[in-house]
């Protein structure tokens, strides 16, 4: 009865989540503590590694805590998985790369907040 | 999945339609519940799309270098990965069978979620309270709407966790009970990838620049 419930499900374990959590606090504290003792100097290098460091624990919570494979489910989770992180991929760096080219391409009035709709009579003829 | 012969007398007969089954998930609810799941991470990927477009738009207001709190959002975060592994025993209770430990694992792991939602609720009630509210700019808009989103669904958990609480008391751990279970435990652990972009994206990004 119980074997035939949990028949698609891959069955976590004491040591699976325990080693989850492990590696999970560790991905935690290490980019706080980044951050809050200020170990880099430029913005840019450490959004980077705090990225990277995100990429891996969403990694290990897919394995450990969402037991993640290629066969739970006859492989479809991780299809649709695979399907699902293309588009997010697609929608965050294509509306990050649209909106920058935007922003930068704007005229400089309107990049200071002066109400829409008022043209800034400077740049008239 | 169909495999069609032609006969040798050719089209004029009539074709044959053998059904070859392929190996079929017995438990259709998961895999929905999945699917789900994938479309709420398009949600949230959008508002964080939005927020990586405004987040930095403070129309001359407070930054979130100025306004983010680390040490609370380091509490808050903890919370909720200890509420991960909180509900990841109950399922091992749930496997064993034993209700009595089931249950006083998904009573600890809405304990710490109720927790992360109260820090969150403070944290918002502070930023309103020192003008820094949604109408404020547009990084305070997209601010609230992602974090607030998030945390809607955090109590929306809460509230599925109640529920199954109140049904396991009733009626044990039967069939129903344990695939409400597992959605539950999908559900919590997604939220908690969510929150793993929110506390990066967000907050110790936001507190960089």
């Amino acid at each position: 009865m119980t074997e035939h419930v949990a028949a698609g499900e891959a069955h976590g374990s004491l040591n699976g989540y325990v080693t989850g959590f492990v590696l999970s606090v560790v991905l935690t504290a290490i980019p706080f503590w980044l951050v809050m003792a200020k170990v880099f100097d430029r913005p840019g290098a450490a959004a980077a590694v705090l990225l990277g460091f995100a990429a891996v624990q969403i990694v290990v919570h897919m394995v450990y805590f969402l037991h993640m494979n290629a066969k739970s489910e006859g492989g479809w989770t991780l299809l649709a998985l695979i399907f699902t992180v293309v588009i997010v991929i697609i929608a965050l760096s294509g509306s990050l790369w649209v909106m920058y080219h935007l922003n930068t391409n704007m005229m400089p009035s309107s990049m200071h907040g002066g109400p829409m709709g008022q043209p800034d009579m400077r740049h008239m003829p | 999945m169909f495999d069609t012969l032609d006969s040798p007398a050719g089209p004029a007969t009539q074709r044959r339609f053998y059904l070859n089954v392929e190996h079929h998930p017995e438990n259709g609810t998961l895999l929905g519940f999945w699917l789900y799941l994938m479309s709420d991470c398009l949600v949230f990927a959008c508002l964080f799309a939005m927020y990586g477009v405004l987040g930095r738009s403070y129309a001359g207001g407070p930054t979130g270098a100025e306004l983010f709190d680390l040490p609370l959002v380091a509490v808050n975060t903890s919370l909720l990965l200890l509420s991960s592994i909180t509900y990841g025993f109950a399922m091992l209770e749930m496997q064993k069978g034993r209700l009595r430990g089931t249950i006083a694992w998904l009573v600890i792991t809405g304990a710490l979620g109720a927790g992360f939602i109260g820090i969150e609720l403070h944290e918002f009630a502070h930023l309103i309270h020192e003008g820094a509210g949604p109408q404020r700019s547009a990084f305070l808009s997209s601010f609230f709407t992602l974090v607030g989103t998030h945390g809607l669904h955090v109590t929306f958990g809460l509230v599925w966790l109640a529920t199954l609480l109140v049904q396991l008391t009733q009626r044990g751990l039967v069939e129903a009970n344990r695939r409400r279970l597992m959605c539950l435990s999908m559900f919590w652990h997604f939220l908690d990838v969510v929150w793993i972009g929110v506390f990066t994206f967000v907050y110790l990004m936001g507190v960089l620049s």
